[in-house]
């Protein structure tokens, strides 16, 4: 084994960085330095990019220590070329979650960079794990702080929007928990990799398959197991839902690629058909629940519903384009949506309100506001040029693919997207003859300009270069289809 | 035919409304300013596309390649003679406009011009970016940004009969653009791994052995689903767009947005399904059944409106179908007559608007009935009006002669008598709701009142172009010899 420890370096200095805050007095200090950390684990992240090596589908980067030898549970981390995307996405999201928090968190500002730093070692660690209980641990892990962060940072009802984020998340766990044991008894390995090359019996890959399945649509969320996510973005503080946004949600999606179709690859194929109904479902349900929407949180919030639709559209069409698709779905919404959720908890801060009608118009007065505003709605509806266009377009051909009235059903799904996206823009920019006033508010300022930039970027660059990301991934969607046509 | 050349001038076309759009963005409220820059825009746009003409003409294609998105799948820049026929009349058109519009916005000392100015040379950047798309991604891509630019310059009053018509316009292009185009274009890159358009009209680019139902369903969401070009059912945001200031109209409503809606759907007919498959699933006879629906029904309409700006909306829905219905005749003549009409309609229309506008600012009427007697007010707009209207009617010996004679002869050579009525129909039905206006402003008697308060013209930087677009739609069918050198270098 290589004894390359970056992964390691990246997954644990989040917990160092929060070690060192937890001393520190000053708030200012506190912001200053988790910025710094943040910003710091982001820039060594980045040159794991270069250094990947597409041409392999191997686990990169990997290490292996013996953890609890009396179960056989190891510390394994490595990356392939989903992951190592959904690394970068938590690494650079995270010092914009500090930078959009920085005068949104007024209160117990040290606890709430701790927490957020908590959950970025979380998020790394699940996406890096190669081993189920180091898996399941990263896993559970994430769920105290990000209950943490909407119960007390969040809006009115945050108790109820934390209790119901933790109840369904632990429901979920607890069968993906029995999954695992229940594979550790057949294969005796809690290696992920060795759990894949393993051909578990038809019968138990159904059973295994539906525990997963069940824990991962949930942290999707899939329709119908979506309903805690409107109540936790409305009332989590922006970091909180660009964080639920960006990262956590990419999570069941990860689950599905990493843990059903690999280690359940009859079952996958058995249940596909009815998961592609139910993405389908899902596109249209969120979509046209978002048309409904007058708080722009949970008009995003349902609009991620649909975008996560597309996400296991995309995976469960069992094709390159459909993964690759599925992949860049992924990685689009975390820019797009975390883009969205950030502008709408600036506009929360001018106007303190997220009610749409209230912000009728504000657009002429914070034209700076208004134009980035406008770039990510249009990114979001999946508009040619943007991000999410590749995304979509890839995830409807592997669609057609497979099954040319199931993408026909998905359309008005994203006729819904382009209406309701177009409506909070015209709201935002035009409103009608009676807008409230908002004379004296301010455009962005530079930090503003600076948690968004980066973002808009990302938008740019995939939408008009997207050859570098489908080149790292290309490798590992290659492998992992192999393994699941077995 | 030869290889395609890479052309840096492409872009240079491109970018200048898109350069100029931000620039304007940047002058603040400096009006000479913002103006002088929207002037330089067209031209150096107008100039670089006029430049392409002559090699063009010669036979040559350019290209120029910009974003690499997936295999089979780029943004890429083309001109060839079906480009430029476009490409050349809408950027002339922008350098004319900028005029008008400066006369006709400070005229009525209408507010955010800065918006204005630099929203109608992004409109401009999308047309000419769907003129030199060389797929239908290209293509798509800049319809769908002409769709978006566009909506500020609809809504522009910014009060409710604006609102509402500039969201029935957005609702019924992206509706169709999203729910019909879209699922088309990745289903046919589904089928043929790329999107990249044919090099002759004949091929297309689908592969034999399709199944036939499919093709003819992909086609059947490209005609309809390019709804700028006011194809019945889709066409009813074209009348509510109407609520835009008149320059608007003109360039957008006459030129840019509706012409982007037809050349989308003849390009895509010709160059991605081509004349072979559609002859072969005898697709043309009833695309120009269907569309001889809108030709007669937009006309019918018209007949019925006494708003002149509603009257010349529907003259124009009834009119862009003259182009598909040229086109779905699938034989050389049909196919020239029907892309000349493109640039035929666009002078006649863009006159009429102009003249629309240039009423307004100088008696501020909206309604015909109201016009009576003021061809003697206003000689000079009431007369470009008389000679867009022949040719709008088809008279020679101006341009809209030329096509419809073009149309005639390909409805003859495609054998079809009931084509042949369609058009004789239409062509009494145009004379039925122009001829009136100009009657009326010249021999109708002017109202005491009337006589009493009007002094003339409009300013001079509206009826000067106005004359100059009017005068063209007639010169254009005396010398019709380039326009039908780049439509017979197409097919």
């Amino acid at each position: 084994m290589t004894s390359d420890c970056t992964l390691s370096l990246l997954i644990f200095s989040p917990l160092a960085a929060a070690a060192v805050a937890s001393l520190l007095r000053s708030e200012r200090a506190l912001r200053v330095w988790t910025l710094l950390a943040t910003t710091a684990i982001a820039l060594v992240s980045l040159p794991l990019f270069w250094r990947f090596d597409a041409g392999s589908a191997a686990f990169q980067f990997a290490e292996n220590h013996t953890w609890i030898p009396w179960l056989g549970v190891h510390y394994a981390v490595g990356v392939d070329g989903i992951s190592l995307l959904l690394v970068l996405l938590t690494t650079i999201i995270t010092p914009l979650c500090v930078l959009a928090s920085w005068t949104y968190i007024k209160k117990r500002v040290r606890e709430f960079m701790i927490a957020l730093l908590i959950m970025e070692t979380a998020m790394l660690g699940v996406f890096c794990a190669l081993d189920t209980v180091l898996f399941f641990v990263f896993w559970e892990a994430m769920l105290i702080p990000m209950s943490l962060m909407i119960g007390v940072w969040g809006g009115p009802r945050k108790i109820y929007a934390a209790l119901k984020f933790f109840i369904y998340t632990m429901a979920g766990s607890i069968m993906l928990l029995v999954a695992i044991i229940a594979m550790r008894l057949k294969t005796g390995t809690f290696s992920l990799p060795d759990t894949m090359g393993y051909a578990f019996s038809p019968g138990f890959q159904a059973l295994i398959f539906g525990a997963f399945f069940l824990s991962f649509a949930i942290k999707v969320p899939m329709f119908p197991f979506h309903t805690w996510l409107p109540a936790a973005h409305v009332e989590a503080p922006t970091a909180g839902s660009v964080i639920l946004a960006s990262v956590l949600l990419k999570m069941g999606t990860y689950g599905f690629l990493r843990f059903c179709l690999p280690i359940a690859p009859l079952a996958t194929h058995t249940f596909a058909p009815y998961v592609l109904w139910l993405s389908v479902v899902g596109i249209l349900y969120g979509g046209f629940a978002a048309l409904a929407q007058k708080d722009m949180k949970k008009l995003v919030a349902y609009s991620s519903v649909a975008h996560m639709g597309f996400a296991t559209l995309g995976i469960f069409a069992l094709n390159v384009q459909g993964l690759e698709g599925a992949t860049l779905v992924m990685i689009n919404h975390g820019v797009t949506t975390g883009a969205l959720f950030i502008m709408v908890g600036m506009l929360y801060e001018r106007i303190h309100t997220r009610d749409l009608s209230q912000a009728a118009g504000i657009g002429s007065k914070i034209p700076i506001f208004a134009a980035f505003f406008g770039v990510f709605c249009l990114s979001s509806l999946a508009f040619p040029g943007t991000n999410s266009f590749i995304g979509e377009f890839l995830v409807l051909a592997a669609g057609f693919k497979v099954s040319k009235i199931l993408v026909i059903c998905a359309i008005p799904g994203v006729v819904a997207a382009a209406a309701y996206m177009l409506r909070v823009l015209q709201k935002v920019a035009y409103g009608s003859e009676d807008n409230p006033d908002h004379s004296g508010v301010k455009d962005l300022n530079l930090r503003e300009i600076a948690t968004l930039v980066p973002l808009l970027f990302f938008v740019l660059w995939i939408g008009l270069h997207p050859e570098p990301l489908l080149r790292v991934m290309h490798t590992s969607v290659v492998h992992l289809l192999q393994q699941t046509a077995r | 035919m030869d290889a395609p050349i890479h052309d840096i001038r492409l872009l240079i076309a491109l970018l200048a409304p898109l350069v100029g759009a931000g620039l304007v963005m940047a002058s603040g409220k400096k009006p000479n300013l913002r103006e002088g820059i929207s002037l330089l825009a067209a031209l150096t746009m107008f100039g670089t596309t006029a430049s392409l003409l002559p090699a063009i003409l010669a036979g040559k294609t350019f290209v120029f390649p910009l974003f690499k998105l997936l295999p089979g799948l780029s943004i890429t820049l083309r001109a060839d003679a079906m480009s430029m026929i476009f490409a050349v009349v809408a950027s002339f058109l922008w350098v004319l406009a900028v005029f008008y519009s400066a006369g006709y916005m400070r005229g009525l000392d209408e507010h955010a011009q800065t918006r204005f100015n630099a929203c109608f040379a992004l409109a401009l950047f999308g047309a000419i970016g769907c003129a030199f798309s060389d797929n239908l991604l290209t293509l798509y891509l800049f319809y769908e940004i002409v769709s978006v630019v566009t909506y500020p310059l609809v809504a522009h009053h910014q009060d409710a009969e604006s609102y509402s018509g500039a969201q029935k316009y957005m609702t019924y292009l992206t509706t169709t653009a999203k729910g019909l185009v879209l699922p088309a274009m990745v289903l046919i890159y589904v089928l043929t791994g790329t999107l990249d358009f044919a090099h002759n009209v004949h091929t297309g680019i689908l592969p034999v052995g399709v199944n036939h139902w499919i093709v003819i369903g992909l086609y059947v969401a490209c005609i309809l689903g390019f709804a700028k070009n006011g194809l019945m059912p889709f066409h009813n945001w074209l009348p509510s767009a109407m609520v835009a200031p008149t320059p608007v109209s003109a360039l957008l409503h006459a030129v840019a947005v509706v012409k982007v809606g037809v050349f989308c759907t003849t390009r895509v007919m010709l160059y991605v399904f081509g004349v072979d498959t559609m002859t072969a699933l005898h697709l043309g006879m009833p695309t120009a059944y269907f569309v001889s629906i809108t030709i007669l029904a937009g006309s019918v309409i018209a007949l019925s409106k006494d708003n002149l700006k509603a009257r010349l909306a529907y003259s124009t829905v009834s009119q862009l179908s003259y182009i598909i219905l040229g086109v779905a005749l699938l034989n050389p003549t049909g196919v020239e007559g029907g892309l000349m009409h493109i640039a035929i309609h666009a002078f006649a229309k863009i006159t009429l608007f102009f003249c629309a506008g240039a009423i307004y600012v100088a008696t501020h009427k909206k309604n015909i009935s109201e016009m009576s007697g003021l061809g003697r007010v206003m000689p000079w707009t009431f007369g470009a009006f008389a000679l867009a209207s022949l040719s709008m009617i088809g008279a020679p010996p101006t341009g809209g002669f030329i096509s419809k004679l073009y149309l005639l002869v390909g409805a003859l050579d495609a054998g079809s008598i009931g084509i042949l009525l369609v058009l004789i129909t239409s062509t009494v039905l145009n004379a039925a709701y122009f001829a009136p206006v100009v009657y009326k402003a010249f021999f109708g008697k002017l109202s005491d009142e009337d006589a009493h308060h009007l002094h003339g013209e409009a300013p001079l930087a509206m009826v000067i172009p106005l004359c100059i677009t009017a005068v063209i739609s007639v010169v254009i069918g005396l010398y019709p010899n380039l326009l039908l050198g780049l439509a017979k270098a197409v097919f």
